[in-house]
């Protein structure tokens, strides 16, 4: 019980107060400045034996699909080749075997393999899915936008100023009434309204979070530990 | 200590923060008072959170469908608080999962949020009394990319169709992505993140969300755990104090001219 229960507990004590303790006190205190600096080092090399454990259960979880033939199997083929082959050409590059000469370009401004699937394979990847935002979000405001009552119609109006009021039209309109109107309106609108119900929002999350670093603390919230009550 | 170690100590402290620190106190001082109270007197009244009360009804639909129920615990670590507060409503949502034998879907993107959830999800399934419905494929690690992460909760969504979607945690780009897709599919969906930017995608795409606090809150809400709920009790009245302070120091400066209240309060 010991080691299931009081130990984690106790830990998390003194991890969770030592950069509190050390937030209180200028860089020259290096007594108490020293132990945060090593703790977060400590976190990155705990992190680098996590991921190896979640490289291996991916692996592990893929494998076992494939075997089975289970439900969309030949794209876990797929996703063990895309894990496994810049996994091995960054390994070969780290020890610089033939033409595995590092991870980035060539002298000769060529890519090296490493290079040339992020390029070619990752990065095209991650852009099509960031792109997917644009389509997202304008199905988003089509269903946030309409009339359905006072508050829906309060938003459409003010998103419609903002968005009207900084682009060229909305300049180009409201010139013909009062130059930079609409801009000087919208700007309001987004340090006054919108920036107070921003900070109350914030306000409400610091102090939550705070209460919840607490509660880790002192060993009162214990369900990252896959424990239960308190008492 | 003799009076130099005493000067010497003195100037190691930062003076700049003593604001930090007094409401440091005074927070700690009220979170605390309210646990013990709460510990005596367990009726304490915590206003009711939509989001929170849905989450039985929604694994109770995925139950009835015969569907599973997806968890994505944010992209956050475990060092992020609302990594925390999410794992404490898997927790819940993993108690019920086992009670009703629902499938249960928990994707990771962070490696230590994935040993945090997977050690969560198998607790709650033992003290259900279920160990037995209990697999390691249920909590799994796909990617520690952000967008080859949301690529495949998104196909996990289109393929399988979940009936149920919680999207609590720490959340960035992919929210609309993620919230989008579960829309779409047709699940009921709850989400909570503290992430400002990316609350008014939850709030437009998902049925529910716990916004800021209530995400925060979460744990200590569905535990109905006595010290948990007086911690809160002590974070409102702490809000309310600070709300205060807003008012008096925006009298301060605006009416009497006195803006060194209102500075004193400034972080440094």
């Amino acid at each position: 019980m010991f080691f299931r229960l009081q130990l984690p507990l106790i830990l998390t004590f003194i991890a969770g107060m030592i950069p509190i303790v050390a937030f209180f006190f200028t860089s020259e205190a290096t007594i108490v400045k020293a132990p945060t600096d090593r703790l977060e080092k400590w976190m990155v090399i705990v992190a680098g034996f996590a991921l190896l454990l979640g490289v291996i259960n991916v692996i592990q979880g893929n494998l076992k699909k494939i075997e089975r033939r289970g439900p969309g199997w030949p794209y876990a083929i797929c996703l063990l080749v895309g894990l496994l082959v810049p996994g091995i050409f960054g390994i070969l590059s780290a020890f610089s075997v033939g033409p595995f000469q590092g991870i980035g370009l060539r002298a000769d401004g060529g890519y090296t393999p490493f290079a040339w699937v992020t390029r070619f394979f990752f990065e095209p990847l991650q852009a099509t899915m960031f792109s997917l935002l644009a389509f997202y979000i304008a199905s988003a405001a089509f269903r946030a936008f309409r009339v359905r009552n006072l508050e829906a119609t309060i938003l459409l109006v003010a998103a419609v100023l903002v968005m009207i009021g900084r682009i060229p039209v909305g300049d180009a309109i409201s010139s013909a009434v009062r130059p930079g109107a609409l801009a000087s309106f919208t700007e309001w609108l987004m340090d006054k309204p919108n920036t107070a119900a921003q900070r109350g929002i914030l306000i409400g999350a610091a102090l939550g979070a705070a209460s919840l670093s607490l509660r880790v603390i002192l060993g009162i919230e214990r369900s990252y530990l896959g424990l239960e009550k308190s008492e | 200590m003799d009076p130099t170690q005493a000067a010497e100590a003195a100037g190691y402290f930062d003076r700049d923060r003593l604001n930090a620190l007094v409401l440091f106190i005074v927070f700690c001082a009220l979170v605390l008072w309210f646990i013990r109270t709460a510990r005596q007197n367990r009726n304490l009244f915590i206003r009711r959170i939509a989001g929170l009360n849905a989450v039985d009804e929604a694994v109770g639909r995925a139950t009835e469908l015969g569907k599973k129920v997806l968890y994505v615990p944010g992209i956050g670590s475990i060092d992020d608080n609302q990594t925390i507060a999410s794992l404490a409503v898997l927790q819940h949502v993993a108690r019920l999962t086992a009670r009703y034998n629902t499938e249960l879907d928990v994707p990771n993107k962070d490696p230590l949020a994935f040993a945090s959830a997977r050690e969560t999800v198998r607790e709650a399934y033992l003290q259900e009394g279920r160990p037995d419905l209990y697999n390691e494929g249920m909590v799994h690690y796909v990617t520690y990319d952000q967008f080859a992460y949301t690529a495949s909760v998104s196909g996990v969504m289109v393929r399988e169709k979940p009936a149920a979607n919680f999207l609590i945690g720490s959340f960035f780009a992919e929210s609309l992505l993620l919230a989008e897709t579960g829309q779409a599919s047709g699940a009921i969906q709850i989400a909570g993140t503290a992430e400002i930017a990316q609350l008014p995608f939850f709030v437009c795409a998902c049925d529910y969300t716990l916004i800021g606090e209530e995400l925060y809150a979460a744990g200590a809400y569905l535990s109905r755990d006595p010290a948990m709920l007086g911690s809160i009790k002590g974070q409102d009245y702490t809000k309310a104090l600070v709300a205060l302070l807003i008012i008096i120091g925006m009298v301060c400066s605006t009416a009497f001219h006195w803006p060194a209240f209102a500075a004193w309060f400034q972080a440094r």
